[in-house]
């Protein structure tokens, strides 16, 4: 067995501030390996719950609207086969309730929207944001803009974000982090083998996730359940990051750079719903998304299967919500 | 027009729900009842189990999953999990025995234990830490891997509603302290050593209070 003694600054300060502190000194550790903040970055003090619940200044009307909001990121299944047509939850991604760094923190959108946004080339909203996970993460349809639903997520949003300054960009703990180029092009083979020893005991040997008592309990990663072809996920700079910095869960940091390359390209070399951007040709889709597509496997050959070449949209009755549309701000202004 | 067809996913899942390796030995639960008879001086007729304050405390074993018991029964026989008092009685099973003594308590209906209310404070902090966990000290909540209402998932992560307080923390403690090491991946090893003894007092008097069943 392998006990891991070299403790991160965060486990330190851990284990410095509790209470009764774990003070033995063989006592064994897995740390918490993550990257610390850069100099000159902001880094965010996010309101925890409980101070949300202790807040008296705060109208008890907003507090309700967002302890909605909490309670839909937490349990996005609750729209299930209305918004959500796979087995997501926001927090399944931004895990730690969306407050944690390195696991995608959900606040700097209400601090850095509207701003221009690569993936679909437009200027978008928190709400549009938000919507954009709705469509690929969730293999599902957004919440109206302006509906009850929205506007409680958009609130949750905007209260974890309480005192960040407005389009401050260089946030610690932004994203997923970013990995380094691996020394080796990531791999198949040596990515089942990273999935069997670390990932299979809680999503399952053809990761299909696990469920009990009709809860999901650890998410599928491919398959109908699954986040869609046109999630973020699918892009291997993005999952590699994510598995280095959130998995195994409790042990962020204990693969190596390359082991979360490998298991990265190995889960995204299996089969998932179409991408809502679809034409209809999964090589043509490729190419007209391919500033997001190069970093996936999509439209690409992996042991002699083209990956994404079919009309499968899983549990999803439909190919594209309403919100996948281009945006055009060309009119600009005429009071300059 | 596109249907969702019955996908290459869901066969494949259909299949592999037939033949997991923790299911691969399926005991015999009335062989099981009677090879317990040497069980029931601690774990009680019911399987309930017994706090026992300031000693170890026996668990409850009736409605936990069989396979969970039958790893436990195997690494209590190896080594793999080290304890004086079981080490004997496991060393005793052959592992057709242990799976259908596994079997015999999986098969019994959980039943309520006796249990100490926790303070308030132990209340909230141990809800707390069940239901929602602790991120800032990176503390994963229980139902994050054992499930909703912390009652259990598969053979890796067993109930842990309805369960001893005293067991739980002594195994809470004995991860802490590197006495208890036959976690999967060091798992729980991960979690246990983050926690302070006030999170382990409120987190186990929280869960032996929740219904080892719904």
């Amino acid at each position: 067995m392998n006990h891991f003694t070299i403790l991160s600054p965060l486990t330190l300060a851990m284990v410095l501030t509790s209470n009764t502190a774990v003070a033995a000194e063989n006592a064994p550790q897995v740390p918490v390996n993550l990257p610390p903040p850069k100099a000159g970055q902001y880094v965010h003090d996010v309101p925890t719950i409980d101070s949300l619940i202790e807040n008296d200044k705060m109208k008890p009307q907003l507090r309700s609207v967002v302890l909605k909001g909490y309670d839909l990121f937490m349990n996005t299944q609750q729209l299930r086969g209305e918004n959500v047509f796979n087995d997501m939850n926001c927090r399944t991604c931004h895990m730690g309730e969306g407050r944690k760094s390195w696991a995608a923190p959900v606040w700097p959108a209400a601090t850095t929207l509207p701003n221009f946004r690569g993936k679909n080339q437009h200027v978008n909203s928190v709400e549009e944001r938000i919507a954009g996970c709705f469509s690929f993460s969730m293999n599902g349809k957004p919440p109206a803009y302006g509906s009850d639903t929205m506007l409680s997520l958009v609130a949750y949003h905007k209260w974890m974000a309480t005192k960040a300054p407005m389009y401050e960009g260089n946030i610690a703990g932004r994203g997923f982090g970013k990995l380094a180029k691996p020394a080796q092009e990531p791999d198949y083979q040596r990515g089942a083998k990273v999935f069997k020893d670390n990932c299979v005991i809680c999503h399952g040997e053809q990761g299909e996730g696990k469920t009990a008592r009709g809860e999901v309990v650890f998410p599928p990663l491919w398959g109908d359940g699954a986040y869609n072809w046109g999630a973020g996920m699918v892009r291997l700079k993005t999952a590699s990051a994510f598995i280095k910095h959130n998995m195994p869960l409790g042990k962020p940091g204990t693969l190596s750079d390359q082991q979360a390359w490998d298991v990265a390209y190995y889960i995204d070399a299996q089969e998932r719903p179409q991408d809502p951007r679809f034409t209809g040709d999964v090589k043509e889709t490729r190419e007209k998304y391919l500033n997001f597509h190069k970093h996936s496997l999509y439209g690409t050959v992996v042991n002699g299967k083209l990956l994404g070449d079919h009309k499968n949209t899983g549990e999803k009755p439909f190919l594209k919500p309403f919100n996948l549309r281009p945006r055009d701000f060309a009119q600009g202004s005429d009071q300059l | 027009m596109y249907i969702k067809p019955l996908t290459w996913t869901s066969a494949v899942m259909l299949s592999f729900c037939a033949l997991t390796p923790a299911q691969a030995e399926t005991g015999n639960a009335d062989k099981g009842k009677q090879m317990a008879a040497v069980c029931v001086a601690c774990h009680q007729q019911d399987g309930a189990g017994k706090e026992n304050p300031d000693a170890e405390s026996w668990p409850r074993l009736a409605g936990l999953d069989a396979g969970y018991i039958q790893k436990q029964l195997a690494d209590f026989k190896s080594g793999a999990r080290n304890n004086a008092t079981m080490k004997p009685f496991a060393s005793m099973l052959n592992t057709e025995q242990a799976a259908n003594v596994a079997a015999y308590y999986a098969s019994l209906p959980a039943p309520a234990i006796k249990a100490t209310a926790p303070t308030d404070a132990q209340q909230a902090l141990g809800k707390k830490l069940a239901k929602r966990g602790d991120w800032d000290r990176y503390i994963p909540a229980c139902n994050s891997c054992h499930g909703p209402d912390s009652l259990g998932v598969g053979s890796s992560f067993p109930a842990l509603a309805g369960q001893h307080a005293g067991y739980i923390a002594q195994q809470l403690n004995a991860w802490r302290e590197g006495k208890r090491s036959n976690d999967p991946q060091d798992l729980m090893l991960a979690v246990a050593s983050r926690m302070s003894d006030d999170d382990i007092a409120a987190v186990s008097a929280w869960l032996a209070n929740q219904p080892a069943a719904k």
